[in-house]
């Protein structure tokens, strides 16, 4: 299969693919029809009907792609069309994600005008999470998908493996975000956070996934270069670690096959280790290991020096998928958790801190030689700070993991931003550099306005910082007034007034979401023009030192 | 180690990630499941009867457990004002678990008999009515739509399956027992009590001519953590 698949660009006879792709959507169409029809559960029947269309769209598209003609981005050497869309879909989620986390943090600072009790899906409980999904999954996801086809192709130097069934990948992912998120508004929900599709959406995402799997597995086997690159090391372990994560914790029992709801297989403390053994680890592999791999491609490439320590890679990669699986129960310290498995939990958390620390240092160690870049590139600039926030976020991690610390900071606002550190700095300043790098790579044209970054990357900052010290106060205070006693000694706070003492910080919170969300727009302006009107460049990549094709 | 071979080879590679990661899954969790005293020993624990099971689906759909744990930490200030420390065994039949991660609002683990049907029916309609400054949303909609529980036995087969002491008699009588809890003074009451021991049965949202979906959430919020009575409970013989 390898011969076969591997050499050449030349159509063969009989593709896979041709068949696969068409007869997944025919049967997706089918299922979602007799949903539609036959379910006695009136939210089912709107969700039957959501992935009807979906799946109609996308069988018109395959018709129109690939009925009377090879696409001419088949015609390439590599697969980038496919890229491309993801490139958009992530600008659109990720405006999409925040704008509502924006609703919510307004939700919370002023009640009395973001609520609207006749119209229950604009409330808190089902916007929330529509917010992490569509930035986490939505936007990560597509960023994670796209980056991961484009560095697959150019470090193996071979075409995506699989034909069309990459672009099964990205509208199957895709449709999976549009189910999960019309469905939390209509209320559908296991409440596993981070999880929270029901298990229709799972078993769609599950296939979909399996089809990444095996087009990036596909595209390393077909390879050309004799080494793997440390990046796809990191992909590939973000995409197998999400797959048996998705698959256990997802375990549930549908009431009936027409019906959304369904009960989840564990319960109370069993079923409570096996969310956070997820839920942890979601930002394990998702929000780490993957965006890793943007690491360990986009910066080397973009200050044109080679990664500092092939050494340190290696030890960065197994110290950290091995310690990171452990660290789980740090969401559970003080619960109705077993001692020795919170114990476990906190004393790898606090191990982590070390491989995450030699990963930052990797990442900005790269730009030895380099670093008068960081001056007049401010994409470059972004992605450095990315990998300073990541260092930041990964000490935090473990300082709050400590049970002394986790009893003070568990339960408030200091959880909110931390997460948020990692992810506005980590997650989204690596994401932004990897689109400004992308995008004109992949148009082939100069990027519109590199004032235009500048202005994005101060707005964003100081919306992060106002975010994150904000939240830090207001989780420390919150903890704080929540032991406080009086000198009678009784608790001196009622909750309500710790409520409150919250409210001038969540407008701070607020401010600095909106602030972040007004970088991103800046952005999406941006790189729109470039690709709408942008000055062309003929070799638009630059000559780097990771492996890559003469063009 | 020359770590070439595994660079060179994706399987290699591919069997490598599989091995490391399992490692940690598999020693945390799964002695959750057979070793002794990872759930305690305590009596008065009974499956949700089918109205608090449907406050609990509502519980879930509108997501509050976003901002309401329910797990109080064995920790001073949090005895003092929640009550008793939250056991293992209080969340065994619950699939799947409430336990949170935030606190926006109190943790609820155990709300029950804290305050009045009538205190929750004015909170849920208007949240700021009763607290004010408080940052919720308005449930107003609640006691306005009514509860559809005809296929509620349905769930309780799903749950037997997964564990949950159902009988056969339960899941038989189970839209009847609806009723009988959503109605005061129900000549059912004292039956639904021999089958749900300490079960509440009244008329939750002061609207005697209909069940609706308040009936069904505040009927769950009035028995939370109500089940185990801790003048009972010896917590020396569950030392872990």
């Amino acid at each position: 299969m390898q011969a076969e698949t591997a050499q050449t660009p030349v159509q063969t006879p009989w593709r896979f693919d041709h068949y696969f792709v068409p007869l997944v959507i025919f049967f997706g169409l089918v299922v979602s029809l007799i949903e539609a029809a036959r379910s006695p559960d009136p939210r089912m029947v709107a969700q039957g009907w959501i992935f009807g269309v979906c799946m109609a769209i996308t069988g018109a598209w395959y018709l129109w792609m690939y009925a009377s003609r090879t696409p001419p981005d088949e015609k390439q050497r590599y697969a980038e069309a496919v890229i491309k869309a993801g490139v958009g879909a992530s600008m659109f989620w990720g405006i999409a994600g925040m704008l509502v986390g924006v609703i919510i943090a307004l939700q919370l600072s002023f009640p009395h005008l973001f609520y609207f009790a006749d119209e229950p899906w604009t409330n808190f409980g089902r916007l929330r999470p529509l917010h992490t999904s569509a930035v986490i999954f939505a936007f990560g996801g597509n960023v994670l998908i796209a980056t991961s086809f484009y560095v697959v192709q150019r470090t193996c130097r071979a075409r995506l493996f699989g034909g069309s069934l990459s672009w099964l990948v990205f509208w199957g992912y895709n449709i999976f975000i549009v189910l999960a998120g019309t469905g939390y508004l209509l209320g559908i929900t296991e409440s596993r956070e981070y999880a929270e599709p029901e298990w229709y959406a799972d078993l769609w995402l599950t296939l979909v996934w399996v089809c990444y799997l095996v087009v990036f597995l596909g595209t390393l086997i077909k390879r050309k270069e004799p080494h793997i690159y440390v990046a796809n090391w990191f992909y590939l372990a973000f995409i197998i670690t999400i797959a048996v994560l998705h698959v256990v914790n997802n375990l549930s029992m549908p009431v009936s096959l027409l019906e959304s709801k369904s009960y989840s297989l564990f319960s109370g403390v069993q079923d409570a280790l096996t969310q956070w053994w997820y839920g942890h680890n979601a930002v394990g592999f998702f929000l780490t290991a993957g965006f890793l791999g943007i690491m360990y491609y986009f910066i080397p490439k973009r200050a044109e020096r080679p990664v500092y320590s092939y050494r340190l890679s290696i030890i960065h990669f197994w110290s950290l998928i091995f310690i990171y699986i452990w660290a789980g129960p740090h969401h559970l310290l003080y619960t109705a958790l077993p001692e020795w498995a919170q114990t476990l939990g906190m004393t790898f958390s606090i191990i982590l801190w070390m491989p995450s620390w030699g990963g930052m240092i990797n990442g900005m160690m790269t730009l030895s030689g380099a670093w008068d870049k960081l001056r007049t590139d401010p994409v470059l600039r972004m992605m450095v700070v990315s990998v300073a926030f990541y260092g930041m976020a990964t000490f935090e991690g473990p300082a709050m993991s400590v049970k002394a610390v986790n009893a003070l900071s568990h339960y408030t606002n200091w959880t909110i931003g931390h997460v948020h550190s990692g992810a506005l700095g980590w997650v989204g300043y690596v994401s932004f550099g990897a689109l400004y790098c992308l995008v004109p790579w992949l148009w082939k044209k100069k990027l519109y306005s590199n004032a235009l970054v500048e202005w994005h990357f101060w707005i964003s900052t100081l919306g992060i910082v106002l975010y994150i010290t904000s939240m830090w106060v207001a989780g420390i205070m919150q903890g704080l007034m929540w032991r406080a006693y009086n000198e009678f000694g009784f608790l001196e706070y009622a909750f309500s007034e710790t409520v409150l003492a919250m409210h001038p910080y969540y407008i701070i919170r607020a401010l600095g979401g909106i602030l972040y969300l007004a970088g991103t727009l800046i952005m999406a302006f941006n790189l729109w023009k470039t690709v709408r009107s942008g000055v062309p460049v003929p070799a638009a990549v630059p000559a780097g030192l990771v492996a890559e094709a003469a063009e | 180690m020359n770590h070439a071979w595994l660079e060179k080879n994706s399987a290699f590679l591919l069997i490598g990630i599989i091995l490391v990661i399992a490692v940690g899954g598999l020693v945390e969790i799964a002695p959750l499941f057979w070793v002794g005293g990872t759930v305690e020993k305590v009596s008065g624990m009974r499956p949700y009867t089918p109205l608090e099971l449907e406050g609990r689906n509502i519980y879930v759909r509108e997501g509050c457990y976003l901002c309401h744990s329910q797990m109080i930490r064995p920790l001073r200030d949090e005895v003092e004002r929640y009550g008793h420390y939250s056991l293992a065994a209080e969340s065994v039949y619950d699939h799947p678990f409430q336990w949170g991660s935030k606190r926006t609002g109190p943790d609820l683990a155990r709300i029950g008999g804290k305050y009045s049907d009538n205190w929750h029916r004015e909170h849920l309609n208007d949240p700021r009515s009763v607290v004010p400054g408080s940052v919720m949303p308005s449930y107003s909609w609640l006691a306005q739509t009514d509860l559809d529980y005809r296929h509620i036995a349905e769930d309780l087969k799903v749950q037997a399956l997964l564990g949950v002491p159902y009988s056969a008699d339960m899941i038989a009588r189970a839209v009847d027992d609806v009723v009988t809890q959503a109605t005061t003074d129900s000549p059912d009451a004292a039956d639904l009590a021999k089958r749900y021991p300490k079960a509440q049965a009244r008329d939750f949202d002061g609207n005697p001519g209909r069940i609706t979906e308040a009936d069904a959430l505040i009927a769950y919020l009035q028995m939370l953590g109500t089940e185990v009575d801790f003048k009972l409970y010896d917590d020396k013989a569950n030392i872990r």
